[in-house]
């Protein structure tokens, strides 16, 4: 199997990281290379295993829906590269 | 004192709960030596005038009843700290305040202990050298130019040379046993489940697990017996019961049986590493424990299969990163151009590796090839452990293939830097505990690690077994202060 510089591009596109032609190559390399790596699984039959999805063998708890933390606003807020009063400042979406 | 810094954990509690030190002291005697250690680069941010005050005040109204009496410590920068920076590693949080404290950290403050800094990781933990930080490599305290490991390897190079009695680090497929295998130094990887997750960074969710690194086992237990607690904001946080797993240690495993997997024996091995085997599955039996030959038959498919779940995970996980709520921001043209700058710069190469490797094996028609079929094989690496537990009481293996390596040796090669965790790995993936603890040196003289698997929430029995190893070993670590002027 070979991940080409388009495929690079499509998941480059997929994930949010833009990526110039020379940081591509470095990648379709390393990609390939640990795909190589990976390709190993294919020797196994696993047809009738099921995927294992948690280790935790337990199903997940329920619990009463009641509100714990409250009056968050300030701190959710602290963090953030831009803001305007209550609301994350991102570029313009709409013209 | 100046050998306060030379004490274990243990004597320190000891010492400071009959009033022979007090915690100013000791938190003093580390801070110094902490200071004076900046070449090591274990730590990314430093909290020493608020360790010292806290200090302080501990000891106008000492409370020596508690677990770890103004005991202080530094911890992976994995963990959430509320008010004190905490960056994974990672130039996308290089500013990030937390206004929350994680689970594990809150439940060692509990208990007295005093932070008193936030210590150096590979990205996002996504490393086995410490060398993927954005804050920079580490030093490894047993030689110049050595890496301590990874990813918890500020953590690892902190233990040992003492600028920390005591850490915690976090492991997803040997971020705790391979430094702590690397720098002479004892680390357990919990039960999935037996530790919060809550306000840790994530990296591979149904991986990760925080854990105690520490200069012996006695003083593992008693960390692990702090920060193991049920916590229902985990959901995947099991309930059992716990030990006081430094009270009820022992070194009486007699009739204890050990099982030596056949399939760990891996091509170019060297033979120090073979001999150091050699030689633990004979402590073991001096201790009175019974070695059965077993077999994991999946072992070689545990590293594809990480190399799968890790990174799917992660890019799910590190999806959060859009410059939008917290973190870094690069300015773009518009929202797309915004985040596509923000990840670009603020995450490191590793990282970007990652989450292509995730989002690709994630993606459209890519699904069931990959992913899939990982999930399954993950399945057949659990059945192995779960067969061979039914002959076995625990697993006897090396911690890693190698011995610490040289800074820059490996970066240039992502697949061997990946073979680092051969034998951790699918211990991560099954969800079991496993421990490391130093057990020999190479012919360089730098410190070789075995590791002891355990079944699922059985971390006393691998405490006690490694507890007798110990003892027998007699490991002596040859730390020769080098970076200090």
């Amino acid at each position: 199997m070979s991940i080409d510089l388009k495929t690079i591009k499509h998941i480059s596109k997929l994930s949010r990281i833009s990526v110039d032609e020379k940081k591509a190559e470095k990648l379709a390399g390393d990609l390939n290379s640990i795909f190589d790596f990976i390709e190993k699984l294919n020797e196994l039959k696993t047809d009738n295993v099921e995927p294992l999805t948690s280790v935790a063998e337990t199903t997940l708890k329920l619990r009463s829906d009641e509100v714990k933390s409250k009056n968050l606003r300030d701190q959710v807020i602290k963090n953030s590269p831009k803001e305007n009063e209550d609301y994350f400042v991102v570029p313009k979406v709409i013209e | 004192m100046s050998d306060i810094t030379k004490q274990s954990l243990s004597e320190l509690v000891e010492n400071i709960k009959s009033k022979k030190l007090s915690s100013s002291e000791v938190t003093k005697a580390f801070v110094e030596r902490s200071d004076k250690s900046k070449e090591l680069n274990a730590y990314i941010t430093e909290d020493y005038a608020n360790a010292l005050n806290k200090a302080k005040i501990f000891d106008e109204k000492p409370d020596l009843n508690l677990k770890l009496p103004g005991i202080p410590m530094a911890v992976k920068d994995l963990f959430c700290t509320r008010d004190l920076r905490t960056t994974a590693g990672s130039k996308i949080l290089n500013n990030f305040v937390p206004t929350y404290e994680s689970t594990v950290t809150q439940s060692i403050w509990n208990e007295g202990a005093i932070l008193m800094g936030k210590l150096n990781c590979d990205e996002f933990a996504m490393g086995s050298s410490n060398e993927t930080s954005f804050f920079g490599s580490v030093q490894n305290p047993i030689d110049k130019n050595l890496v301590p490991g990874g990813s918890s390897g500020g953590s690892s190079s902190a233990v040992a040379a003492q600028l920390t009695p005591i850490t915690i680090g976090t492991d997803t497929g040997g971020s705790i046993r391979q430094p702590a295998s690397f720098t002479g130094t004892v680390g357990l990887k919990p039960t999935y489940g037996s530790c919060s997750r809550y306000g840790i960074v994530a990296f591979a969710s149904s991986l990760d697990q925080a854990g105690p690194m520490a200069q012996n086992v006695r003083d593992c237990a008693l960390l692990h017996e702090v920060i193991s607690t049920y916590d229902e904001k985990d959901s995947t946080s099991i309930e059992f019961k716990r030990n006081e797993y430094s009270k009820e240690l022992t070194k009486d495993i007699k009739g204890k049986k050990i099982g030596i997997p056949k399939e760990y024996r891996v091509d170019g091995m060297p033979k120090e590493i073979e001999d150091l085997w050699k030689k633990g599955i004979e402590y073991a039996k001096d201790c009175g424990a019974e070695i059965i030959d077993i077999s994991l038959p999946h072992t070689n498919y545990a590293l594809p299969t990480y190399y799968i779940v890790a990174p799917a995970e992660a890019s799910s996980n590190l999806a959060r990163y859009d410059g939008v709520k917290y973190g870094f921001r690069a300015e773009g043209e518009n929202l797309i151009d915004m985040y596509e700058k923000t990840r670009s710069e603020g995450f490191g190469a590793e990282v970007q590796r990652r989450i292509m490797i995730g989002t690709y094996v994630l993606s459209s028609g890519y699904y069931d090839a990959y992913y899939l079929k990982a999930q399954k094989v993950r399945k057949l690496i659990k059945n192995d452990f779960d067969d061979a537990y039914k002959k076995v009481d625990a697993i006897l293996t090396p911690s890693t293939p190698s011995s610490a390596f040289k800074i820059g040796e490996k970066t240039n090669d992502p697949v061997s830097m990946y073979l680092n965790d051969i034998f951790t790995v699918p211990v991560n993936l099954a969800g079991l505990p496993g421990i490391s603890i130093p057990a020999g040196h190479d012919a360089k003289g730098y410190p070789l690690g075995l590791q002891i698997i355990g079944k699922a929430f059985d971390e006393q029995n691998i405490l006690n077994i490694a507890y007798a190893m110990e003892e027998k070993i007699n490991f002596k670590n040859n730390i020769t202060d080098w970076w200090l002027k």
